[in-house]
């Protein structure tokens, strides 16, 4: 029953062919594409570290909304079968739920993280722009082997500029 | 019935991350018995499964008694099963060193099991959702190690890893989402033949690998996306680099050729060349890159956090080459990498921890004051560059020797070029251990009671072949290392660290000397998975 879903909206979706009609009728794979690249540009463009954690999480928002967009079956009911009832009639497909209420879990786990790392960058900085923390971080004399970065850093790639390479 | 070995393996590690912070609230430092209890109980279950495997069984394990389409199956053949083993043995040896370095306290304690737990699933599960979720349990509990030292740029560094990690671990799960469109399942072997159905031109199934590929390339660091590898590496505490650097990018590799082989198949890889192909010029260009910047490093952690993005380039070109002989050296490579890293970074650390030096150029002539160590340090550096008989030879071997097998077999020049760029990354490896050597033996010539030159020479001849590092720092004599104040003593030897911790360190050295000697006995271990792969 799943497969036979899944394959059926693939196959629609390759059948759609104009710009409008992609439009009209696969709105929700737009919004995909949509919030995943928003959600990227802010990860990469934005210097605040919290307002790239909300970046993070509407890239991993975009990537639910495909599983569910994908379990998504025209006309289908909630799958529930009563006891001993007949699996008749059509159903949208559990399974992408269940992975999107997993993933879900680990998103949020992952926010708790990342915001506690905050906590402690802005109590140690007091600033959660990247830009001020890499001046910062450079000046800090405390730290050992951050003088390394003078002769490390310049050569290489490497430095404090990292999130801006994915 | 051995079968249930799997998900208790799992399990051991998961569940007992709840008791040190449940027994914390009595104990003060219930965390270590604990961990070394579960980890010493998961090393048992790993040996008994990699016996069983030993004997020519796949052992599988259908979860909650669904059967494997639908539900999740736990896998071990010959290549989880050597993954298995090294996550088991690393994990239990790095508690030595923690106890000793810390970082202490009964949480630590908890994440550093999650971590295990999620390592031991990601090499054992046979789900592609749940490989998933083990890869963001292993990353989450990274996150959490690296910062455990309370510092701000290690909370800098860990967080910028979070970020670059996440998007990894979400690419891999969009990869597997449409793999799932394209098939309906998510079991590794059904989808195998799903795949093969569905057609390996199909844009949805390649599509499909192309964003795997990518999101574990961000897991394992490969060169353009490696920046958040060497800070997290340096800043972690010594401890947690040490299981961090030898198993977690290890674990992502061993995922992407999981997938790359069990489920995607030869075939698919043959087939799309365009994939293959950017694979072939991304891990040439990390493994030179990855060596070149190695080469420039003078903080320890840093220089083999960089070689890591070398090697583990070796290993991605591997994979993406295709071949029996390149795919054996991946899999040799991907443990014995795992090996020599978790004996470099145990040494770089038992070295700060006794001499409180962390830079080469502190750390002149520390083989006169700690000769156990810095001997391990400098065999495991040069098994690193590929000196035979080492297990970094074999891999490093097989991989070459696949390469170019790839190339006379008509695939085009990328398999020499391949080779060549393997060599060259060799010829650097060699220069920055031969500082490192350098350093750690020659460079104290004169020292105060040194039966060498006076004092008045060691200018000279130290500065001969350091690229210039000695002449910057114009002292009467180099500055000799000493131990820090409390450092401990090892009865027999003069090494001023923790007893214990020397003798994983030379045990681990000499496991990586003697796997060199099994060439053959690696290649017949890895032989089933190999026929299975290239039927």
């Amino acid at each position: 029953m799943t497969t036979a879903g899944l394959a059926s909206v693939v196959s629609a979706a390759a059948t759609a062919t104009g710009p409008v009609e992609i439009l009209t009728t696969r709105h929700a794979y737009v919004a995909f594409a949509l919030l995943l690249c928003i959600g990227l540009y802010m990860m990469i463009a934005n210097p605040n570290l919290v307002k790239k954690i909300v970046g993070l999480n509407l890239f991993q928002t975009a990537i639910f909304l495909l599983f569910i967009t994908s379990g998504y079956v025209e006309g289908g009911a909630i799958p529930i079968v009563p006891s001993g009832g007949a699996e008749t009639g059509t159903y949208v497909s559990p399974l992408p739920h269940v992975l999107v209420l997993t993933a879900i879990v680990v998103g949020v786990s992952l926010t708790a993280v990342g915001l506690a790392l905050c906590i402690r960058i802005y109590d140690e900085y007091g600033t959660l722009r990247t830009d001020v923390l890499r001046e910062l971080l450079r000046d800090e004399g405390s730290i050992p082997e951050r003088a390394d970065l003078g002769t490390g850093g310049s050569n290489a790639p490497d430095g404090l500029g990292g999130e801006s390479d994915d | 019935m051995t079968d249930v070995l799997l998900p208790v393996a799992i399990a051991v590690p998961l569940v007992a991350a709840t008791l040190p912070i449940g027994l914390g609230l009595r104990y003060d430092d219930a965390g270590w018995p604990v961990a070394a209890a579960a980890t010493t109980a998961l090393a048992g279950l790993a040996a008994a499964i990699v016996a069983s495997v030993a004997r020519g069984d796949r052992l599988s394990h259908a979860l909650g008694g669904y059967r494997p389409p639908i539900g999740i199956e736990l896998v071990a053949d010959p290549l989880s099963a050597a993954v298995l083993a090294l996550v088991a043995a690393v994990s239990l040896a790095t508690l030595v060193f923690v106890r000793v370095a810390g970082p202490r306290g009964n949480p630590f304690y908890s994440g550093y099991l999650l971590l295990v737990g999620g390592l031991t699933g990601m090499t054992l599960t046979g789900d592609l959702f749940n490989l998933f979720v083990f890869l963001e349990i292993v990353g989450i509990s990274t996150y959490a190690l690296i910062a455990a030292d309370r510092s701000g740029a290690s909370a800098y560094a860990s967080l910028k890893y979070l970020v670059v990690g996440t998007v990894g671990a979400s690419l891999y799960l969009l990869g597997v989402g449409y793999a799932f469109l394209a098939t309906g399942t998510l079991n590794m072997l059904d989808m195998q033949a799903q795949l093969a159905q569905v057609g390996y031109g199909d844009p949805l199934v390649r599509a499909s690998y192309a964003l795997i590929v990518a999101g574990l390339g961000l897991k394992i660091a490969v060169f353009p996306i490696h920046a958040w590898q060497p800070d997290a590496y340096q800043r972690a505490p010594d401890a947690v680099t040490t299981i961090v650097a030898s198993l977690v990018s290890t674990a992502s590799a061993y995922a992407l050729l999981r997938v790359s082989y069990t489920v995607f198949t030869v075939e698919f890889l043959a087939a799309s060349d365009a994939i293959t192909g950017t694979m072939l010029v991304v891990s040439g260009a990390s493994i030179l890159a990855g060596s070149v910047l190695a080469a420039m490093q003078s903080d320890l952690k840093r220089m083999f956090a960089y070689s890591s993005v070398a090697q583990f380039g070796m290993i991605v070109a591997a994979i993406a080459l295709a071949n029996e002989t390149a795919l054996l050296g991946a899999a040799v490579h991907l443990v014995g990498h795992g090996l020599l890293k978790f004996g470099l970074f145990l040494g770089v650390g038992l070295l700060a921890f006794g001499y409180g030096a962390r830079r080469l150029e502190d750390l002149a002539s520390v083989a006169r004051e700690a000769p156990f160590t810095a001997g391990s340090i400098a065999v495991l550096a040069l098994a690193l560059v590929g000196i035979p008989p080492s297990v970094g030879f074999l891999g490093k071997w097989y991989i070459g020797v696949g390469a170019v097998e790839s190339s006379l077999a008509g695939g085009g020049a990328a398999g020499i070029g391949i080779a060549v760029v393997i060599f060259v990354s060799t010829l650097f490896t060699l220069s920055y251990v031969a500082r490192l050597l350098e350093r750690f033996y020659f460079a104290g010539v004169g020292l105060p009671g040194d039966h060498g030159e006076p004092a008045v020479a060691d200018g000279g001849t130290g500065g001969d072949d350091t690229a210039g590092r000695d002449d910057e720092a114009p002292e009467a004599s180099p500055r000799r290392v000493s131990p820090v104040d409390g450092a401990p003593t090892v009865p027999g030897v003069p090494d001023r660290v923790p007893p214990a911790s020397l003798a994983v360190l030379v045990a681990a050295t000499l496991v990586a000397v003697a796997l060199g000697f099994a060439g053959f006995g690696l290649a017949e271990w890895f032989d089933p998975f190999l026929t299975e792969v290239f039927a």
